[in-house]
């Protein structure tokens, strides 16, 4: 063990310390933020899981996926207008709405971000690193641009359709919209680890992932895979904008680079690459920024979680669950 | 006989060589810049009857002299640098603190006003000692993980500044901030103010011109100091741990020391420019080193060209112009043009149409984006990229081209 690895031991603990005490002197407070942590942290898992497979299979920072994440959102809220929902209730309508809208978004975000790998950073593939970086920002402004045209620069409301039940257990309060947050993001990562290992094209993207060059002398199809990649993060980022909209109701366009932004720091927080680190590190960051905005007050919560970031690199500089690997 | 040929001398136009002056494109860059930076103010001034445009040129000014400091970091040395602005920011305050009545209202409870000479100093060795500081424990990150650094760096310090409202004045912003004072200045017709004249105890109090002269005068210097520094040991040691930083160890080079120097050296740009940037706009609030920042300077060196000045420099003044100056007059563009080919109801908002003029407004990120998107996929090396650069650029496409022959052969 180096110095490093102590270091990172005696920051956890103290963390742990620090939080256990709060825990004691008021459990209800403390749980009743964990469970908030945990919704919040889901949707940051899905949408960081985007940024890692990215990062894992071209080591392009995607600055577009907020923006993708967020066009779920407000595609959804659109096919959901459209079908003219009840609003503020549950009925067997909603449900199908809802069946039948989660894949179709999911869908049209997976066509979209295949188009844009298709025109922005496939031309750019043996470009100098930083020209797919420059045009990942441009398409972010892009697709920022297309939503602020199609509904203006104000909030924008996503219809209220899960059922509204609530239950308080030994004083914490539940309501089905966090359990159904939390499944549907739990579901979700699972399927998604099942493709990833036990397919054809999941080990595809593994190979690709470990070595492109390999990987084509193999007989991948190296777009293709690619491809693939950016469509599977685009249905994770599509669900998660439909997720987020139904849970908080208000959507605006520049949703996704704030909270795109964190859920990067998510995915570099697991390990980038790594995909069971990208939804330990979206719930982690979920939890810190739910402590963070009770016990240390809201203003400082994007100093606790960019300061607990570099911190987690100083001394573990791959991250939570990245393996260490030697330069090529 | 040969001796009468030996001694003429060969004519002026030989020995001055300007045919390969041109063709050294940088040399060329570099005069056409000299020469539209004498003309500019001038020409603007005796063309639009105000300096409207200097001021303008004045702002870009400090873009300039950022994107010129991040390509020391970006291009020179290879570290990707994602919170460039906090840098800017640290600069910007250290000034606006030291020179405004802010401090007299903070815990303090005494005003500072130091000169502005003196400070451009002191703001340039905060935001070196920042970047040290920041470096020091994550330069030895590979790759990326320093990016994610450096991001998390830029989005603390704008958020610190804010937060400590008591000293700074938070959202408040601090304002009042002192102009710099000079013992003499010359005065002209060049910039509109009358015949040539010797002003005593010049104080710069906003006037455009003046601060076209310090900014130019800044960013020569910078220049001739980052040029200086390309062709120097250190420069040589960074181009080596851009290329392969393994190979660079083997040879010898301390690694983190070279970077390290890198990320103060870019740093310290940035304090220059953020004292600058203090004393021209007179205004320093938190919400003008946000995330965009960092981005908008890593744009205009990687569009530029990384790793060449020249570049750089205008790249820094195609993106200026570009965000600063042709997309926010857009829609009045755009409004001028509908009442110029008679389509005047276009103006005019009408149900959901909320006029040409707005709606052009709306499309001001769309084209934006579009420009980044369009620009990289034309030209991916930047507009004037380095020779290096160009050449390895080249190089693999010709590989490449005859992997290409040596497929089609196969089959």
């Amino acid at each position: 063990m180096s110095v490093a690895d102590y270091g990172f031991y005696v920051l956890c603990a103290s963390a742990v310390v620090l939080l256990a005490a709060q825990a004691v002197l008021n459990p209800t407070q403390f749980a009743q933020i964990l469970v908030f942590g945990l919704t919040q942290g889901s949707i940051y898992a899905l949408v960081a899981l985007g940024y890692t497979m990215v990062y894992g299979i071209i080591e392009l920072i995607n600055f577009a996926h907020g923006d993708v994440f967020t066009l779920g959102a407000y595609i959804g809220t659109t096919i959901l207008g459209f079908l003219a929902v009840t609003e503020g209730g549950f009925t067997a309508f909603n449900l199908i709405a809802l069946v039948i809208v989660f894949p179709v978004v999911m869908l049209i975000m997976g066509g979209i971000n295949v188009t844009i790998e298709r025109i922005a950073y496939r031309p750019l593939r043996n470009a100098p690193r930083l020209a797919p970086l420059i045009t990942a920002i441009g398409m972010s402004f892009f697709l920022e641009g297309i939503m602020f045209i199609w509904k203006g620069p104000a909030t924008v409301h996503f219809p209220d359709i899960l059922p509204q039940q609530s239950t308080t257990v030994a004083g914490v309060f539940f309501g089905f919209k966090d359990v159904f947050v939390v499944v549907t993001a739990a579901i979700l990562v699972s399927l998604l680890a099942v493709f990833i290992n036990r397919t054809k094209l999941g080990k595809a993207m593994r190979a690709t992932a470990q070595d492109r060059d390999a990987a084509q002398l193999m007989g991948i199809d190296i777009n293709r895979t690619i491809a693939a990649t950016f469509f599977i993060g685009a249905l994770l980022a599509g669900a998660g904008g439909m997720i987020w909209g139904l849970y908080y109701n208000t959507i605006y366009y520049q949703l996704g680079f704030r909270s795109g932004l964190i859920a990067f720091t998510a995915a570099v927080f697991g390990g980038i690459g790594n995909i069971p680190g990208a939804a330990i590190g979206g719930l982690v960051i979920g939890l810190v920024a739910a402590f963070s905005d009770n016990y240390i007050g809201s203003k400082w919560t994007q100093v606790v979680i960019f300061g607990i970031l570099i911190a987690v690199l100083v001394f573990r500089p791959t991250g939570l669950l990245g393996m260490r690997v030697p330069e090529k | 006989m040969s001796n009468a040929s030996m001694t003429r001398r060969p004519p002026l136009r030989q020995r001055l060589r300007p045919r390969e002056m041109i063709r050294d494109r940088d040399t060329a860059v570099y005069g056409v810049l000299i020469i539209v930076a004498v003309l500019f103010p001038i020409i603007s001034i005796w063309a639009t009857n105000g300096t409207a445009l200097v001021s303008h040129a004045t702002r870009a000014g400090y873009w300039v002299l950022l994107a010129i400091g991040l390509n020391v970091v970006v291009g020179f040395a290879g570290l990707l640098d994602l919170g460039y602005a906090a840098f800017f920011a640290i600069g910007a305050y250290s000034y606006a603190l030291l020179a405004s009545p802010q401090l007299a209202s903070s815990p303090a409870h005494h005003a500072v006003h130091i000169t502005f000479w003196i400070l451009m100093f002191v703001s340039l060795v905060f935001a070196a000692v920042a970047g040290a500081v920041l470096g020091f424990p994550t330069l030895r990150l590979r790759g990326d993980y320093l990016a994610i650094v450096t991001l998390g760096f830029g989005e603390i310090v704008p958020q610190l500044f804010y937060n400590f409202d008591q000293w700074t004045g938070g959202i408040n912003a601090v304002g009042l901030i002192d102009q710099p004072r000079l013992p003499v200045w010359i005065q002209g017709p060049w910039s509109g103010d009358g015949p040539v004249a010797w002003v005593r105890d010049f104080n710069f109090n906003g006037d455009p011109v003046a601060y076209y002269v310090l900014i130019c005068a800044l960013i020569a210097a910078g220049v001739i100091l980052v040029t200086n520094l390309h062709r120097s040991r250190l420069g040589r040691a960074w181009m080596a741990i851009r290329e392969d930083e393994v190979a660079a160890a083997a040879m010898g080079i301390n690694t983190v020391t070279t970077k390290l120097l890198a990320f103060g050296i870019g740093a310290s740009f940035s304090g220059f420019a953020g004292a600058y940037y203090g004393a021209s706009v007179s205004l320093v609030s938190p919400d003008s080193f946000l995330f965009i920042v960092s981005i908008t300077v890593l744009v205009m060196v990687v569009l530029g060209g990384m790793g060449n000045i020249t570049g750089v420099i205008v790249g820094a003044l195609v993106m200026y112009y570009i965000v600063f100056y042709l997309i926010p007059g857009l829609p009045d563009f755009a409004r001028g043009l509908a009442s110029d080919l008679g389509l005047q109801s276009l103006n005019n908002s009408n149900g959901d149409w909320p006029g040409l003029a707005e709606e052009t407004q709306r499309l001001n990120f769309l084209i934006y984006g579009a420009i980044l998107v369009g620009v990289m996929l034309l030209r991916p090396q930047g507009l004037l990229p380095s020779r290096v650069r160009e050449q390895e650029l080249k190089h693999a496409a010709v590989q490449e081209d005859e992997a290409a022959v040596e497929q089609a052969h196969a089959r």
